[in-house]
This record gives C-alpha cells, sequence and structure tokens, in this order.
C-alpha cells in the first residue's frame, strides 16, 4: 500500500513537473517580442542575413512541437542549447546550481534563525518595545528596493547569502510572531496558564505543536521565496548561479533555457512542499 | 669618488633601470564587460562585448589608428588599392606566428575572407563589402602576397579592414588561434573572460621590446553600473571605457585626475515618427506623422540645450543631424543650427492646419493631439529624455505618453508589428564614414527606421537619398562622395524623418596606475592601444642625488 | 500597546489626508520641472530639495502617496482573499481536492509570470491613462501574489479540520461554507494578517520594478515605487539624507499597519 502511495505521488509530481515546462513555454512563447533579435538591429547586415535570422527563431514557433522535440531530447539527456549563451543547457546548470544552492540554503537557515529568535524573543519577553523594534526592521527590510540592498551589501562586502536572509527574515518574522501570539491567545493554553504551567512548557508542548503544522508549510513555502530573492540578488552582486541565468534567460527570451529552468524550479518547489506536507501528515498520525 | 662609491653608484642605476623596465612590465589589466559575449567567432560578432574581445584577440591586415584616425599597416606592410576601387593587394610580414605557433601566410588571410563573404554565414563584417551580389576573387601570388577583387566597387575598401581579424587556416585551435596582442585563456559564463599575452605577437616598442606591455587582461561581466563604479574606486578596475555623465560629475568631485572627456561622440541619441502605411494607429494620426511640417515643428518646439544641461550634466551636445561635428569630415557644417523657439513651432503647426483650443492644441479635424513615445526601460537617459519633451511639446499644447518597454518588445515593434507611434533611442556610430548608414537611409533598408522595408520610396525626398547614397556608395572620389552625403544631410534636415536630439561626450574613467591611456571619441575609446599600455607595479621611483659621496 | 495604537492610527490618518490634501498642500506641481535646479538639496522652495530632472520632491511624495496608500492595500486584501479561498478550502476539504489544489499552487509559485506582465502590457493601448495603467498593474499583483500564503492556510486549515472544535460544531449541525467561514477562517488570522501586512511593501516595490515592463505609473506621476528607485543609484550613502525620506515614510506607514492589525495581541 505504502509503496503505491508513494509511486502515485512520484507520478503526480512528474506530472506537474511537466506540466509546469509547457505552460512556461506557452507564456514565454505568448509574450511579444519572441522571435525579436538585437542584431536586426546591425545596420551593416543585409536583407538576406536578417532573413536568415528571423527564420532561425520562428523555428520554435509552434510550441506543441518544440515541447515535443524538447522532451524527446531531455529523454537522452540533451537539455538542448541556450541561445543567449551559446552553450549547453546541461552544462550551464550543472555548473550553476551547486552555487544557487548553496546561497539559498545558507540564506535560508541564517533567515530562520533570525526570524525564530526574535519571534520567540518577542513572544516570551512579551516587551511590547522588543516587538516594536523587530518589527520596524521586518518592514524597513521589506521597503528596501532589492537594488538597493545589493548595493548595499556589494559596498560593505558582506555575502550575499546575508542578502537572502535578509529576503526570507521579515515575512517568516511576521507569520511566525502572529502564529505564536495567537497561539498564546487559546483558550486551553490561558487556562494553562492559570494552571501555572511553566513557560518552557507552555511553549513546547502547547504553543509550537499548535503552530507547528503552519510552520512546516512555511518552511516549504520560503524555499520558494529564496529562490525567487535570488534571482536579482544574483544579477546585482554578478554571482554566476542559477539565478542570474534566469534573469539573462528572461531578458533574451531564450526558450530551451527558461524551460530547463521552469522545471528545476517547480521539482525543488514540489519536493519542499511535499516534505512539508509529509511532515505535517506525520506530526498529525503521531501527535507529541 | 672612491671605487667603491662608484660601483654602489652602478649598481643603483643598474636596479633604477631594471625596476623601470620591470615598472613597465607585467600586471592584470581589469576593467568591465557590459553583458555576456555572444560568440567568439570574430566573423559573427555584432554585439559589444565580443567586439572587446575581438579587438583585444584579433589581429588585423591594417590598423586604424584611433588618434589620428589614419590607416596604419599591422600584419600587411604595404597595400594597394585598385583604381576602380574593387581589389586590393596586400604585401605581408615574413616569419609570424599564431599564438599556437602556427605560421601565418596568404592561406590564412584567403580562408578568412572566403569565410567571411560565404552568404550561409551571414556574417555582418562580411555584409560591410558586399555592395553587390557576385563572386570574388583571391589570388595568392606568393606565401607573403595575396590580392582580393570584389564583384563591385566598395567604398573605403582599405579601411573596412579594421574589422578582419586573421583566423588561421591550419591550426587546431580553430578561432582561438589568435594573432592579436592577447588570447582568449579562460572564460566563466557570467563571471568573467581572461586574456592572456600572446607571446607570438610580432609588434615591438621603440627600444625593441616585445609588445604588449600587459601580462593579462580580465574583463569582469558587470551590467550594474553602479557597482562598476564602486568597483572602480575600490581600485578592483583599472578603467571604466565609457562612462554615464552622472557619475563623471560624481568621480570628478572625489578625484578630478581619474575622468577624461574627450569631447562629443559620433554616437546621437534620437526621435522618429512612425510612417509606415500599415500601421495599426489611427489613420488622422498617421497623417500627422507623415506632414513634415508637423515634424520639424516638434523639432523646434524641443529644448536641446535643457536635454543636454539637465540629463546629462552638460556633458552632451544638442544634434540637429545624424553625423556629429567631432566627425569633422563628413559633417555639413553649412547647415544651420535650428534654435529652440516655440513661436516658430507654432507658427508651423498653425501652418499646417493645427491650432491651439485652450491649451489643447487639435488638427483640422478637430482631434485632440495627443500620442506616444516608447523607449526602452532601463535607459535612464533617455526616460529622462522623454519626459523632459512630454513638458516642452506640453507648452505647445501636446499631450505625450512616455511608454517604457522591454527590448524585445521594442524591436519587436519596430520591425514586425509596427504598433508604435513615436520612439527614442540611440545610434551607436563605430566607423567615421556614413556607407555603414546605408541600410538606415536607404528606403528599401531593414534599418529604415520610420517606414523599413519599401517596396518603392514613399516621398520623393525618400527617392532622392536613395539615389544620392547609392551614387556615394559606388564613386571612388572622396570629394564626390561628401558631396552626396552632404546633400543627404540637408534632406534631413528639412524633411526631419528622425529628429536629432543630442550628441554624448566620450566619457571614460582611468585609474592612476596605468600608464599610456590616450582617451579618444572612436570605439572602443580607452583600450585602442592596449598593447602599449602598462600599469605602474613599483613604487613611485625617487631620483639619485648624483652630488652625495 | 493600547497607546502605540492610538498613535498609529493617528499617523496613517495624517498621511491619508495630507495625500487627499496633495493639490493643496504640495508646493508644486508634481509635474513641473525646475529645470534650473536639477538635484538640488533642500531650501525654503523645495523642502526636500529637487529630483534629477528638478521636480519638487515633497510635492511628488505628496501625490506619490495617493497611487500607493490606496491600491498597495487594495492589491493585498485581493490577493489575501484569493488564497483565503483556495487554501481554506482546500485545507478544509482535504483528500484529492487538497492535493490537487496544491499541486496548483506549487506549479502557480514556479512558472515565469514575467512574461505575463508583458503580455499584459502588449495587450493594452499604447496611450491608455494613468489611472487604467496603475490599476491594471496592482490587480495583477494581487492576483498572481496569493500563492505562497495559499499553502500555508491550507496546511492550517487541515489541522483545523479534525480539531476538537470543529467536530463539536459540525455535530451540532453547522456544515459547509457556515462551518468554514464561523470556525475555520477566523482560526487563520495569524497567517491572513501576516499575508495581507507582507503585500503592501513588497507589491509596492514590484509597482516599480514593473515600470520596465511599461506597466505601472507613467511618467509624470509619482509613485512610492518610483521615488524609492531614485535611492538605487546613491553615491555612498552618504550626505544626502534628504532623498531617505520617502523610505522613512514608507518604514513609518508600514509599522504602522502593523501595529493597527496585531489586535489579537497578548496584552503583557
Amino acid at each position: 500500500m505504502r509503496i503505491r502511495t508513494i509511486g502515485l505521488r512520484l507520478a503526480a509530481m512528474a506530472v506537474t513537473v511537466l506540466l509546469g515546462g509547457i505552460l512556461s513555454a506557452t507564456l514565454v512563447r505568448l509574450a511579444p517580442g519572441f522571435d525579436a533579435d538585437e542584431r536586426q538591429l546591425d545596420t551593416r547586415l543585409s536583407p538576406e542575413s536578417i532573413q536568415a535570422i528571423r527564420q532561425a527563431r520562428a523555428q520554435d514557433a509552434n510550441i506543441l512541437v518544440f515541447y515535443a522535440r524538447y522532451l524527446n531530447r531531455a529523454l537522452h539527456g540533451d537539455l538542448g542549447r541556450s541561445h543567449t549563451l551559446d552553450r549547453p543547457v546541461r552544462q550551464l546548470i550543472s555548473e550553476r546550481l551547486p552555487v544557487t544552492l548553496r546561497l539559498v540554503g545558507a540564506g535560508l537557515l541564517l533567515g530562520w534563525i533570525l526570524a525564530l529568535a526574535l519571534s520567540l524573543t518577542a513572544t516570551l519577553a512579551r516587551a511590547a518595545a522588543c516587538d516594536l523594534i523587530a518589527t520596524a526592521l521586518g518592514g524597513a527590510l521589506l521597503c528596501l528596493p532589492s537594488a538597493v540592498l545589493a548595493l548595499l551589501f556589494v559596498w560593505i562586502s558582506a555575502p550575499a547569502s546575508l542578502a537572502i536572509a535578509l529576503v526570507v527574515f521579515p515575512k517568516v518574522f511576521r507569520y511566525s510572531r502572529n502564529l505564536f501570539a495567537a497561539g498564546y491567545a487559546m483558550p486551553h493554553v490561558l487556562a494553562a496558564r492559570a494552571r501555572g504551567v511553566g513557560n518552557a512548557r507552555l511553549l513546547l508542548w502547547h504553543v509550537l505543536p499548535a503552530a507547528g503544522s503552519q510552520l512546516l508549510a512555511l518552511a516549504g513555502v520560503s524555499v520558494s521565496i529564496a529562490l525567487g530573492a535570488a534571482i536579482p540578488v544574483e544579477a546585482l552582486c554578478s554571482i554566476p548561479g542559477v539565478g542570474q541565468l534566469a534573469w539573462q534567460a528572461a531578458l533574451g527570451r531564450d526558450l530551451p533555457l527558461l524551460v530547463a529552468l521552469t522545471v528545476l524550479v517547480t521539482l525543488v518547489t514540489l519536493i519542499a512542499n511535499s516534505g512539508a506536507d509529509l511532515a505535517n501528515q506525520a506530526l498529525r498520525t503521531h501527535p507529541a | 669618488m672612491t671605487r667603491r662609491s662608484t660601483l654602489l653608484r652602478c649598481l643603483l642605476l643598474l636596479l633604477l633601470a631594471a625596476s623601470a623596465v620591470r615598472a613597465q612590465n607585467g600586471g592584470t589589466l581589469r576593467f568591465c564587460l557590459r553583458a555576456e559575449p555572444k560568440t567568439f567567432n570574430p566573423l559573427l560578432v555584432s554585439d559589444d562585448a565580443s567586439e572587446t574581445v575581438r579587438y583585444l584577440t584579433g589581429g588585423v591586415l591594417m590598423r586604424l589608428n584611433r588618434q589620428t584616425q589614419r590607416l596604419e599597416p599591422a600584419l600587411a606592410t604595404s597595400w594597394k588599392l585598385s583604381r576602380d576601387g574593387r581589389s586590393i593587394s596586400f604585401t605581408l610580414r615574413d616569419k609570424l606566428y599564431f599564438s599556437d605557433g602556427t605560421p601565418f601566410s596568404a592561406d590564412d588571410v584567403a580562408f578568412t575572407i572566403r569565410q567571411m563573404m560565404d552568404p550561409a554565414l551571414h556574417s555582418p563584417t562580411g555584409d560591410s563589402f558586399r555592395s553587390a551580389p557576385g563572386e570574388l576573387q583571391i589570388q595568392v601570388a606568393a606565401p607573403n602576397r595575396i590580392t582580393v577583387t570584389f564583384p563591385a566597387p566598395v567604398a573605403e575598401l582599405d579601411r573596412l579592414f579594421d574589422q578582419v581579424a586573421i583566423m588561421s587556416a591550419h591550426s587546431p585551435k580553430k578561432e582561438l588561434a589568435v594573432l592579436g596582442p592577447f588570447y582568449l585563456a579562460d572564460y566563466k559564463p557570467g563571471s568573467y573572460v581572461l586574456l592572456k599575452r600572446n607571446p607570438n605577437y610580432g609588434k615591438k616598442d621603440a627600444a625593441g621590446q616585445p609588445l604588449p606591455y600587459l601580462d593579462e587582461v580580465r574583463l569582469d561581466i558587470q551590467s550594474n553600473r553602479d557597482i562598476e563604479l564602486l568597483s572602480f574606486r575600490r581600485g578592483d578596475l583599472d578603467l571604466i571605457n565609457s562612462l554615464d555623465s552622472e557619475y563623471y560629475d560624481r568621480l570628478a568631485s572625489a578625484s578630478p585626475g581619474l575622468v577624461r572627456d574627450s569631447g562629443p561622440s559620433l554616437d546621437s541619441e534620437q526621435m522618429w515618427f512612425n510612417q509606415v502605411a500599415t500601421a495599426p494607429i489611427p489613420a488622422y494620426k498617421r497623417a500627422w506623422f507623415r506632414d513634415a511640417g508637423f515634424r520639424r515643428a516638434i523639432s523646434d518646439a524641443i529644448n536641446r540645450a535643457d536635454l543636454a544641461r539637465v540629463v546629462f550634466a552638460s556633458h552632451a551636445r544638442p544634434a540637429y543631424g545624424p553625423v556629429s561635428p567631432s566627425n569633422k569630415f563628413w559633417f555639413n557644417a553649412k547647415l544651420p543650427a535650428p534654435a529652440y523657439d516655440k513661436q516658430a513651432a507654432l507658427q508651423r503647426l498653425q501652418q499646417a492646419g493645427f491650432r491651439l483650443d485652450n491649451g489643447v492644441l487639435r488638427d483640422a479635424g478637430g482631434n485632440a493631439v495627443e500620442f506616444s513615445i516608447v523607449t526602452n526601460a532601463g535607459n535612464k537617459y533617455r526616460e529622462r529624455m522623454a519626459t523632459m519633451i512630454q513638458q516642452d511639446l506640453g507648452g505647445v499644447g501636446i499631450k505625450i505618453n512616455v511608454v517604457t518597454l522591454d527590448f524585445p518588445s521594442l524591436i519587436e515593434r519596430f520591425t514586425e508589428s509596427f504598433n508604435y507611434e513615436a520612439a527614442i533611442l540611440g545610434f551607436v556610430n563605430v566607423d567615421l564614414d556614413p556607407n555603414e548608414e546605408m541600410n538606415l537611409w536607404l528606403s528599401s533598408g531593414e534599418n529604415h527606421a520610420w517606414n523599413p522595408r519599401q517596396k518603392s520610396p514613399a516621398t520623393a525626398w525618400e527617392a532622392e537619398i536613395d539615389g544620392l547614397m547609392r551614387a556615394q556608395a559606388s564613386a571612388v572620389d572622396i570629394h564626390q562622395r561628401k558631396q552626396a552625403f552632404d546633400r543627404v544631410q540637408q534632406i534631413v534636415y528639412e524633411q526631419a524623418p528622425m529628429l536629432f536630439l543630442v550628441n554624448k561626450n566620450a566619457l571614460s574613467a582611468v585609474s592612476n596606475s596605468l600608464q599610456g591611456v590616450v582617451p579618444v571619441v572612436l570605439r572602443p575609446q580607452t583600450y585602442w592601444n592596449i598593447d602599449q599600455m602598462a600599469l605602474r607595479t613599483e613604487v613611485a621611483l625617487k631620483p639619485v642625488n648624483k652630488d652625495r659621496h | 500597546m493600547r497607546r502605540l495604537q492610538k498613535a498609529s492610527w493617528v499617523l496613517l490618518l495624517v498621511v491619508a489626508v495630507a495625500s487627499l490634501f496633495a493639490s493643496v498642500l504640495a508646493p508644486a506641481n508634481y509635474a513641473t520641472q525646475f529645470r534650473q535646479a536639477p538635484n538640488a538639496p533642500p531650501s525654503r522652495q523645495h523642502w526636500l530639495g529637487t529630483d534629477d530632472l528638478g521636480r519638487d520632491r515633497l510635492s511628488r511624495t505628496l501625490y506619490g502617496t495617493r497611487v500607493s496608500l490606496l491600491l498597495a492595500p487594495l492589491a493585498a486584501l485581493l490577493s489575501t482573499l484569493i488564497a483565503a479561498l483556495v487554501g481554506g478550502i482546500a485545507g478544509y476539504c482535504g483528500g484529492r481536492c487538497q492535493r490537487l489544489a496544491m499541486a496548483a499552487t506549487d506549479l502557480f509559485l514556479s512558472l515565469p509570470w514575467l512574461f505575463l506582465l508583458i503580455l499584459a502590457r502588449a495587450m493594452l493601448p499604447l496611450n491608455v491613462s494613468p489611472a487604467a495603467s496603475v490599476t491594471v498593474t496592482f490587480g495583477l499583483l494581487g492576483v498572481l501574489g496569493w500563492a505562497a500564503s495559499a499553502r500555508v492556510l491550507c496546511a492550517g486549515a487541515a489541522s483545523l479540520r479534525n480539531s476538537d472544535f470543529v467536530l463539536q460544531a459540525r455535530a451540532s449541525g453547522l456544515h459547509g461554507w457556515r462551518l468554514l467561514a464561523r470556525h475555520v477562517l477566523p482560526n487563520l488570522k495569524p497567517v491572513l494578517l501576516a499575508q495581507f501586512w507582507i503585500s503592501i511593501p513588497v507589491f509596492i516595490l514590484s509597482e516599480a520594478n514593473l515600470g520596465i515592463l511599461g506597466l505601472g505609473v507613467a511618467e509624470p506621476l509619482p509613485s512610492w515605487g518610483s521615488l524609492l528607485r531614485e535611492l538605487e543609484s546613491l553615491d555612498g550613502f552618504s550626505g544626502q539624507l534628504w532623498k531617505f525620506v520617502p523610505l522613512a515614510l514608507l518604514i513609518l506607514v508600514v509599522t504602522s499597519f502593523q501595529m493597527i492589525l496585531s489586535t489579537d495581541e497578548v496584552t503583557p
């Protein structure tokens, strides 16, 4: 039974990933400027050359045919060739993925530690000043444009993972603070407090389990948030990761690269969120 | 004077001499590429970043000295143009080798030219030579003598060879075997391009020392100009090849010795109106844009002096024609420079049938004059110019909507759907010769911005320009060519299909540790003489006091 | 806490009123270019100095507040409502419905929406009124911004599905929509409020970034996002503190919003 469920789940994931690929290809194809090439504005080129450039781009015009061909090649390990960088997509992604994973991983860890530490302190200390400062800090970080943040980081030569952490921190802090506050306001927690149950027990046995499922889901979603933040941070700090690749691919309407990147991001998102789901299920079937 | 002190003095002098030589040798030059180089094949180079790599690695038959603007021998010791402008003979240097040791001979030149002119390759460099269809003939008379004959005369045939980097016919490394001062050593996409000194580069300086002085050139790939400036100020970069005007003033106030202003460049910023007959814009708007009186009026209503002063912090000059005044030979100095004149603009509009009605300009049919200006997003200067023009034209009752779009969307609108009304873009002119803009001025041209790919000229003045451009392309006498192109400039002034706005100055930043940099107006502005540039790696040498015993 | 909440209400009210009366309070029109004094420091005529084109920064901040303060919270509300519907219903129903909805949400999170926005701009006419352009922009942001919180809401709703009080409510005859509205959604308030609050500055900044695609507020109309983008080319962040006033104002407004929203706090 177990194997069947796992098998079904994997199949569902595969279908979602494939769907992601074709939807992204459709989006790219429909957006205007799909077959535009900067070289068309070069005054030296003869009319025949410009025609040739147009025809090369028109090859990918039919999305279904393109995707069918793409999948066929992908099964043989060939993920296509990037238009903008003129290199095999597989090589580009394998070179850059470790960089981004390290960046995003470190950023996520740091962001969560910071957020949880501050929200727990604010909840346990129950001091309004602490809450206010943390909220103002979180708000300030949310209000800073990512370009300014990145520039600041380059200026003080700080590691870029800190930038990702600072993007993740305000969101996680706000969610967790609200969840903890609501947890403490629950009737049975108030009753337990009235009975004289200690702070630590309250937190571990009553508040955390109630908020736990949503925090786990948040953990899964924060992976997406961090990946999204990686794109401008890498592009602006010149870090050769997958985010920078995505930025260039989007600007250049590089279809093979964009489809490969969407599939990658969908896969990572699905894995993170399924992991959170499984953890939630485990919590529910084996309550503390 | 004891023997010992003489010896000491000799040693000191030797050390000085040695360190002077060492100070001029070696080191890594670092500057930025603004985008990823799209290709390393010198024949397919079209974008700026690839052009930079080609300039630094490619060996050419003749090099245009960017400072004197004269052609100098490089791989070819001498050359001869035929009287009809169709063929050119080169005498090549002996005993030269590519960066990987393969010997250089006329075979390589023949191979390169044949590749370049291959119609299936669609090389932009090759297309510059393609004045007419037909076969070209290449005669290799000796290992160091070659003659190339084209099917029709090519204007400025010898100067075009400055763009042709010679590739090896026999080397297993193909395009990576080069004859230039540097060769491609490492490339990390998204990060940097590393070029290393070519030990087989044949040039030597006046003292007989082999060039280039530099060991390496490191080109970081950085599109963000704020970060580029930051890196330069921190000393991580040695030069900024083309500095934005707002950064120029910032740097100049902190370190005035680091910035250079070479005067107005060849580049221009201009605005034009959509005159395509089948454009999906309302017919009454199309009528406005096709009226030369309307266009001239708009030109009069734009305050170019303000644009140069406010947007470019006075590091630009108002432009009135396609040729920059720094292009002294080709610039038509006889044309008047129209001044900003709101009254004259209103008069012209009245003559064209428009009238000002309660602060709103209306055409003969009663439609309020309102149109959009599209420009490419991310270019702060164009966005600001569009906003200033919005206010200027508001003064004559015209309502402007500024629309910034990403570049591929823009290209699609300019070349396929023609769904735009007015546009602001810039031209980058690499060469002084107007022949490179042939496809812009010909009415059948792909780049005839306001109405491309016409089957037959839509107006009499466009037909006249067609005739003049063809005449200058086939004329051999340069003064005849100038006469023809002067007339083209006059027609452009009278008909105003494009409103030229400003010529930006060529600005650059050079660190103190660099020697031998002479920033000029022609591209590449600062590193055109890279083989003679050097880094001061030693501490400043103190003069020896010869009177001490 | 109470005092802070009152102070926050006062601040928001002052900012809202100031922006509504911008035409009276602003020393100059937000579009007038004082071309003799671009990038000027604060002076008597220009309390916050002028921007790159010589436009009065104080006027632009006042007018820009109108657009951002009105539309960003509306868009945030839209995205929160969609998230509540999708996440709440999916979590409450459970089973296949939940799995399908969550797979769709994951897909939604991963797609490159940039191209939809480019397409949206292409479908709008060139001469679109600023009001229409801005409404479309914030509308799109609202419609595209719900996915992340929907997942969290789904997990929350799922855990509530089998909780005691829901079972009790079901036993007492409450079903379907009424159960959802009465018992499930109110317990999801912490996440809903957090999502609403985070979305406001995120959308304000996104609107500025969308200017690259031709959406967002068109020149010469100012918006907070475009005012903040001025900071991108700041020289070493020193000596020009007046340029930070829009940022400081935004942080104050955002913090005030949070003070107002945190009504369920357990008072010490």
